[in-house]
């Protein structure tokens, strides 16, 4: 029976190619949007999961400000140099720990002069964010204990100030400091944040504290664990060290932060999954319209081909036959619609990965989920023109204008 | 009209026996009694023409005996089964397999080929196509229409649609051919060749047909005529039903 019905299901699409082809579009549209977003979606997150993975799975930040939730933090009292050695002394399984302080600046040197951020750290910071020289050399544990005036410089930098030229032994004024550049990082591209990696100057943390932000400050403290070890201890470990050091009752609340990388990949990747669930909410109401189209031509083609339904009934088709025509019209209707979707959805996705850099991720769940909701529509939006098909009177159908 | 020759060896059972029927519509103030009491009898094989003026009651009389509506009151006995106690599944049944139906206006569906169309009742009986395009095949021929079985109605002349039509009411065999004015779009020479055509099928196999027609020239193919009249029958020239 239903062997018959899709027969002549089909045979009665075929009569009305065009229609036919423009009551799917609807769907066929909702159903790629779906796909398109959600696939492109995934492809972001996961960018975003393997970028913050290669600044190095063991990387956690300390920062200062209270917990408010991820990424958000209110003001306190900045860190000092000592938390940070601190941290380092009394915190075991650490591979390494960089304070850094940070501080927007413009770099001179001759006629050229370009705006970047000024980086105060120690030599650790080269382990802790798992970066290399390219050419020279980093700076020494004895030049950032003394407060040296030089400075390692990323890609950016040098190509704004140097053009193609080697920068080393060159002086480059920070303010009113000048500094010897040593060394070169090798380029690392954009974060997934967008920021340029390489538009980033680094010098010792006393020079900075001393010579430029003219304070003891440390902002952020980058902390390296070793390879195998927990990062969930030692986030405890620290948490507790750092309570005692700013001295806080047992009754107040962290005021510093203590992120590890699982967390900012959790932040990230939820912040790009909330944007697809929505955008892929937007395009699901396409499919609802492109349903509601389904629906209303079926009910123009029982209104249109009522003495035909007339004549199916009066030659012996049965109630239920001709409802299971009408359901498997729409059904083909709308499943055929999301089988275009979902091959255009891939075309484009794949087109479209290839021109916003984005990995194509192929989402099989996504793509079933895309033509059994299709499916699901055929027979929702059908059910109804499809009963109303089926209940005629045959007389009163047959005697239809 | 026609002289009694009882022909066909039909039985002495009716094979259609209609029982004091009538046909009321809508309710109250508003009722309409289309049929007031209608008895009649159709043995195996005849070839009845059913005529009257509009509003006589006949076309309401044809929606009954092609189990397409139901008396109101009395019993309407086909092959001695009461269909006024059936569903409308079962009725439905009862037309696929034993009614055929020729309409005044074909209705063929449009956009569909001659073949296709002959089909339609075979599907429904659930006739796979090995030998559902066979048989539609041969209906085709039969109504002379072998090699038009691609052309869609939209290419085929009044006649050759209402050929078509034929072919998808005998293509069943059915006991019962139910024709409402088959000629009544038709020229005269084109009606000639479709009475020619049912004529044919009655005699030689066998087929009871029952036809409304509003001219007597066609009714006089058959043989025996039934005049309606406000819901009665009114002249009844028949040679065996007074059994």
């Amino acid at each position: 029976m239903l062997g018959n019905a899709l027969l002549l299901a089909l045979r009665e699409l075929r009569r009305n190619v065009m229609r036919s082809f423009l009551t799917m579009l609807g769907i066929i549209i909702g159903v790629a949007a779906v796909i398109i977003l959600v696939t492109l979606g995934g492809g972001a997150t996961k960018q975003v999961t393997e970028q913050i993975s290669s600044l190095g799975s063991n990387l956690m930040m300390v920062s200062p400000g209270k917990r408010m939730g991820p990424g958000h933090a209110s003001g306190a009292a900045p860190f000092k140099l000592a938390d940070a050695e601190a941290i380092a002394r009394d915190v075991p399984s650490l591979k390494a720990v960089a304070p850094t302080a940070s501080s927007p600046m413009t770099a001179i040197f001759a006629n050229e002069n370009w705006s970047s951020t000024v980086t105060g750290t120690t030599e650790q910071y080269f382990t802790v964010s798992n970066r290399r020289i390219k050419e020279g050399r980093a700076f020494t544990q004895a030049e950032v204990r003394t407060g040296v005036a030089n400075c390692v410089i990323g890609e950016t930098v040098r190509t704004k100030l140097f053009g193609s030229q080697s920068p080393i032994g060159n002086k480059i004024r920070l303010n009113k400091v000048s500094c010897e550049v040593i060394g070169l990082l090798e380029a690392k591209g954009q974060s997934t944040m967008g920021t340029d990696q390489d538009d980033i100057i680094l010098v010792p943390l006393r020079t900075f504290q001393r010579r430029i932000a003219g304070n003891e400050d440390v902002g952020l403290i980058q902390v390296s664990v070793k390879d195998g070890v927990s990062t969930d201890r030692v986030k405890l470990e620290i948490g507790r060290l750092m309570r005692i050091r700013r001295h806080l009752s047992a009754n107040e609340d962290d005021n510093f932060n203590v992120m590890d990388l699982k967390e900012i990949i959790m932040m990230l990747s939820g912040t790009t999954r909330v944007l697809t669930g929505l955008l892929g909410a937007v395009a699901a109401v396409s499919l609802l319209v492109g349903g509601i189209g389904i629906m209303n031509i079926m009910l123009v083609s029982v209104t249109e081909r009522t003495r035909e339904i007339g004549t199916r009934l009066a030659i012996g088709a049965l109630e239920r036959e001709v409802l299971l025509q009408f359901l498997v019209e729409a059904v083909v209707l709308s499943s055929f619609g999301g089988v275009i979707g979902i091959l255009l959805a891939l075309g484009s996705s794949v087109a479209l990965a290839g021109v916003l850099q984005v990995p194509f991720v192929f989402n099989a769940p996504i793509v079933l989920v895309g033509f059994l909701f299709s499916s699901a529509i055929g027979v929702v939006f059908g059910y109804f023109p499809a009963r109303k098909a089926a209940r005629l009177d045959p007389i009163e159908a047959l005697r239809h204008e | 009209m026609i002289n009694a020759t009882d022909s066909n060896g039909a039985a002495d059972v009716p094979l259609i026996e209609l029982c004091g029927v009538t046909k009321v519509y809508g309710t109250g103030a508003a009722t309409m009694e289309a049929l007031r009491g209608i008895d009649l009898r159709i043995y195996p094989g005849e070839f009845v023409a059913v005529m009257g003026p509009s509003g006589s009651g006949k076309s309401t009389c044809m929606n009954i005996l092609g189990c397409l509506d139901t008396p109101t009151a009395g019993a309407y006995h086909f092959q001695g089964v009461e269909v006024g106690q059936l569903t409308r599944n079962q009725r439905a049944l009862l037309r696929r397999h034993y009614l055929g139906f020729v309409f005044q206006g074909y209705n063929l569906l449009n956009r569909t080929s001659a073949l296709e169309n002959v089909e339609l009742p075979l599907i429904y009986r659930g006739e796979v196509a090995r030998t559902r395009h066979p048989r539609a095949r041969q209906a085709m021929i039969a109504v002379g229409l072998g090699g038009w079985e691609r052309h869609t109605p939209g290419e085929l002349s009044g006649g050759q649609q209402q050929r078509v039509a034929i072919a998808r009411a005998i293509v069943t065999q059915p006991i019962v051919l139910l024709a409402d004015e088959p000629t009544g779009n038709l020229d005269s020479a084109r009606s000639v060749e479709i009475m020619d055509l049912l004529t044919a099928f009655n005699r030689d196999q066998g087929i009871t047909i029952v036809m409304v027609t509003h001219e007597p020239g066609m009714a006089a193919y058959a043989k025996r005529a039934v005049h309606f009249r406000d819901g009665l029958i009114d002249n009844d020239h028949s040679h065996k039903d007074n059994v």
